[in-house]
């Protein structure tokens, strides 16, 4: 860890609520530790904003290690900042230069209502695990879990594509607010594996259709998602996934 | 002290106590499920487990939890793995083991029964998570992974890479969503539980703030599951996500239902230690990474030197070297204890001394970068990313933070509270992990609740009981939700000038100095005034911007804080009545000539469970423990 500070300038979307009129609003940052991560950044300044009397910036969070999938928003325009596979909890000041500006803005796309400030409803993404998400087993009938043999790197491809934690970047960064890289995650980590087997092709088309009736676009395949995807979720999943469509269809 | 409620332990040999007892108890016919309706709290593994149970089995099941989304419970960030003893292991592992594990780790501060049961149920766990798609790690040949976990010397954890909570939680979120589509569970979220509502002494329901309108709700049912997580953010700065909170169990608490074991908080060697003081949170980095790393720190000490350049015979590889046996892999507590007091004889590196390194370079130099860097690569570029140091080519620094809350809600072998009809599952409740929890129980012991348990014991209660519909024009239902906009009017009319989290942050600087790695009964008396104090301060200091309408995340911390004050009162009066040391419950007088944790089994060999009394001392209750097929020992591992 460093000593280094830094002054940053924020400039952060405000909005009291959803049908609100939103604007962007400007905060000074003052010698601030580099070893901070940015949502340490927010807190610091909600403290003084506190002290001010003023309605701190609201932004989602939990975990703050990366995994849980609750924070996201844009940073300069992009899903979760700057660098590659990380999301924004995960972000540290050490990544900017002293007296740089950061824009943060919530996701935005329809699918997604704006709530207050940086947060948005995703629950949108639930309804589309809901629709088939899963594998339809009752608690207490299941065999032996060496019954079924999975290969090492079946699994890990499994694994790959099962980690996505589900924050919408996909969707913020689409131009078309499509959910297709979130659905296909879903779709091949379930479809590699012999468990998912049975319910293969009534999933995917439960997702995909799901997937329309909540808003979102559909894919054009400008491969932004990929890009911002803090679990690196490979966007060729899509076209897997189109290919599962088609061999379900016929 | 006095009695305590029956625990209602089953009778004969411990072995088949829990297949005698399940056959025996008595079940609902599935007309009369559809009409009863169950709350469920908290959609972590212990809450969506048994959420989606109880709705398969056909009760209409309600759920509330505090997260956007229920795939967002803090289970999501457990890394190592979960137990099981599975037939067959070549190792030579069985049930009996794991039971003797449990125990044994817990340092015989835990029954019996429950933890027999537990590795009983274990197995039974993996299996239906894998029937679910929960990707574990794979042998080449197909079958299921297996690695070694701290406190054990077989290999029985199964893990996927290090996500194994997260891919464990994701297979409950999706079994529950499926029944949320079946129309069988009502899915709530976003909803603050702030009060519970019990009628002629029976939990009847919950009092809850939407976060989104602000808007008070009450929720009735004909039975309350609890299973809001642990309460380990008491010391503000800890490994759990940064909404885990006390607020359910201690408003339970408050309207009667005992808390067990408050003080027996884990303290994980293994974390990124702290830095600056806005820093959040700490960040565990898995135990599962003493499998490879040698933990070591200077001979000499204030010995500044880059690590590379500290020749071999200059360095204290001292777990290895204080527990020949288990090495790196010993429990957790004796993990931390060793490196804190080395770190305060002045041995420890990084800012103000504070850390101990965790070292792979051995291991990379015989394995391979790839090996490891499979095994635990998204751990390691989690510690670059926080720490801005490279892992594959210096040695980690870690120290110990608070991690696990063994504590909870006073359960009996059925998993109901003191309160009739009120259930408390995982994290939140006290049950088998005793004064020390094992690595890779914790999931274990949630799913084995949720999955498991729970579902034949909340029917088998609500068969031998009348379950009178209650419905929100009742005056119970009426005075909790009023008591409710009482406490939340109260905190948005405070005058101060702070915000409530440099009151949380100070809190949890009492905690850890008088309640952490170690106690001694100066400190802990010293720290029930500084509560008291620092919680008059807030009440007269605090800021609590906005309104009740409308989200409004400062009021949630108040309001979460708030009950942390009562709480951690409670956590220090127990360490300081419990006049010895056992597992992570360390009290400086009571300690064998090695430094090692002496237990006082003639006076202490119960579990604590203390009373609310309003206006008065909460009363000690002490459920006496009993064992049978292992006796109680000194823990051993070097
Ligand atoms: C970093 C980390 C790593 C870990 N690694 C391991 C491991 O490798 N192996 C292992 O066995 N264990 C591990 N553990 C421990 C384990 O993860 C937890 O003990 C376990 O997941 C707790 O599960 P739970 O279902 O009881 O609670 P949680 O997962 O904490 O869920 C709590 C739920 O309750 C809800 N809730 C809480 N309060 C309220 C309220 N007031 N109103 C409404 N809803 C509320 C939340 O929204 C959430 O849904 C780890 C823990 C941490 C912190
Ligand atoms: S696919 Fe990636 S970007 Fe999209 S929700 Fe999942 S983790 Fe986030
Ligand atoms: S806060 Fe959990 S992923 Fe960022």
């Amino acid at each position: 860890m460093s000593s280094r500070t830094l002054s940053l300038k924020l400039r952060i979307w405000r909005q009291d609520g959803p049908g609100q009129p939103g604007d962007f609003r400007e905060y000074q940052l003052e010698a601030v530790s580099a070893d901070l991560s940015l949502l340490e950044a927010l807190d610091q300044l909600n403290e003084r904003l506190i002290e001010a009397g003023e309605r701190p910036v609201n932004f989602e969070h939990d975990c703050r290690e990366g995994i849980c999938g609750s924070c996201g928003f844009l940073v300069n325009g992009q899903a979760h900042g700057p660098r590659q596979a990380t999301s924004v909890c995960q972000l540290y000041l050490r990544q900017f230069q002293s007296g740089a500006t950061l824009t943060l803005e919530p996701w935005r796309a329809s699918a997604f209502p704006p709530v207050q400030d940086l947060v948005v409803d995703r629950s949108a993404l639930d309804r589309l695990i809901a629709a088939g998400g899963y594998c339809s087993v009752n608690t207490g009938q299941a065999v032996d879990g060496n019954a079924m043999l999975v290969g090492a790197e079946q699994a890990r491809s499994a694994f790959d594509t099962a980690t996505c934690i589900g924050c919408g970047a996909c969707v913020a960064s689409c131009r078309n607010a499509s959910a297709s890289l979130f659905v296909a995650a879903k779709l091949a980590h379930l479809g590699q594996l012999p468990q998912g087997q049975p319910e293969r092709a009534r999933r995917a088309r439960a997702l995909q259709q799901r997937m329309e009736e909540e808003g979102f676009g559909s894919c054009s395949s400008n491969l932004e998602c990929e890009a911002v995807c803090p679990k690196q979720i490979s966007a060729d999943w899509i076209s897997w996934m189109y290919r599962e469509g088609r061999r379900t269809a016929g | 002290m006095s009695g305590c409620p029956d625990p209602r332990v089953p009778g004969g040999p411990l072995a088949d106590r829990w297949r005698r007892h399940r056959e025996a108890m008595p079940l609902i016919s599935p007309q009369r499920k559809a009409q009863l309706r169950l709350l469920v709290v908290g959609t972590g593994l212990a809450g969506a487990s048994a959420a989606a149970t109880l709705a398969e089995q056909g009760y209409r099941v309600r759920v509330l939890c505090f997260h956007d989304s229920p795939r967002r419970a803090h289970s999501v960030a457990a890394q190592g793995g979960i137990n099981a003893a599975r037939p067959g292991a070549i190792d030579g592992d069985s049930v009996s083991r794991l039971f003797a594990d449990t125990l044994r780790g817990g340092d015989f501060r835990a029954r019996e029964a429950g933890c027999h049961r537990l590795a009983e149920i274990s197995s039974g766990i993996i299996d239906q998570c894998v029937a679910q798609g929960v990707p574990f790690a794979r042998e080449y040949g197909g079958t299921l992974a297996t690695r070694s976990f701290g406190g054990t010397l077989v290999s029985r954890t199964f893990y996927a890479r290090g996500q194994t909570g997260q891919q464990l939680l994701y297979g409950a979120y999706q079994a529950l969503m499926r029944q949320v589509e079946a129309g069988r569970v009502e899915l709530l979220s976003r909803r603050d539980v702030l009060e519970i509502i019990t009628v002629d002494g029976v939990a009847r329901g919950v009092v809850c703030r939407d976060l989104l309108s602000g808007a008070l709700e009450v929720h009735t049912a004909q039975a309350v599951l609890l299973a809001t997580g642990g309460y380990s953010n008491v010391y503000f700065l800890s490994t759990n996500a940064l909404k885990s909170n006390a607020s359910a169990i201690w408003r339970a608490h408050l309207q009667g239902a005992l808390f067990a074991n408050p003080c027996f908080t884990q303290i994980h060697p293994t974390c990124i230690p702290s830095g600056d003081a806005y820093q959040s949170k700490l960040t565990l980095m898995s135990e599962s990474l003493r499998n490879d790393g040698r933990v070591w720190l200077p001979l000499r000490p204030g010995d500044d030197r880059d690590p590379a350049r500290i020749p071999e015979q200059e360095r204290d590889y001292f777990l290895e070297r204080l527990y020949p046996s288990y090495g790196n892999m010993v429990p957790r507590d004796l993990a931390s204890r060793r490196a804190r007091e080395l770190c305060e004889a002045g041995h420890g590196v990084g800012p103000g001394g504070r850390s101990v390194y965790l070292d792979l370079r051995d291991a990379i130099a015989s394995a391979g970068r790839d090996v490891i860097e499979a095994r635990y690569g998204n751990l390691l570029e989690m510690y670059e990313r926080i720490s801005g140091a490279d892992p594959y080519t210096t040695p980690l620094r870690i120290y110990p933070a608070p991690h696990y809350t063994m504590g909870g809600l006073w359960v009996d072998y059925q998993l109901m509270s003191s309160i009739p009809g009120l259930f408390v599952l995982g994290e939140a409740n006290f049950s088998e992990h005793g004064a020390n929890r094992l690595g890779a129980s914790a999931l274990m012991q949630g799913l084995a609740d949720g999955y498991f348990i729970a579902p034949l014991t909340v029917t088998a209660w609500l068969a031998g009981h009348g379950t009178p519909s209650v419905d929100e024009a009742h005056p119970a239902c009426r005075e909790a939700l009023s008591r409710t906009a009482a406490r939340i009017d109260a905190l948005l009319q405070r005058p101060g000038p702070r915000p409530v989290d440099a009151f949380h942050r100070e809190l949890g600087a009492v905690m850890i100095r008088h309640c952490g790695i170690s106690r001694d009964a100066k400190g802990l008396r010293s720290g029930l005034g500084e509560v008291e104090q620092l919680e008059q301060r807030f009440l007269t200091e605090v800021r609590v911007p906005g309104h009740s309408e409308g989200p409004n995340p400062e009021l949630e911390k108040a309001l979460r804080l708030s009950d942390f004050f009562g709480l951690a009162r409670l956590m220090l009066r127990d360490a300081l009545v419990r006049e010895e040391s056992c597992g992570a419950h360390f009290r400086e007088e009571h300690q064998t000539p090695e430094g090692e944790a002496l237990r006082d089994d003639a006076n202490f060999a119960h579990i604590a469970a203390w009373e609310h009394r309003p206006g008065a001392e909460p009363l000690r209750h002490a459920e006496p423990l009993a064992f049978t097929l292992l006796q109680p020992s000194t823990r051993n591992y070097r």
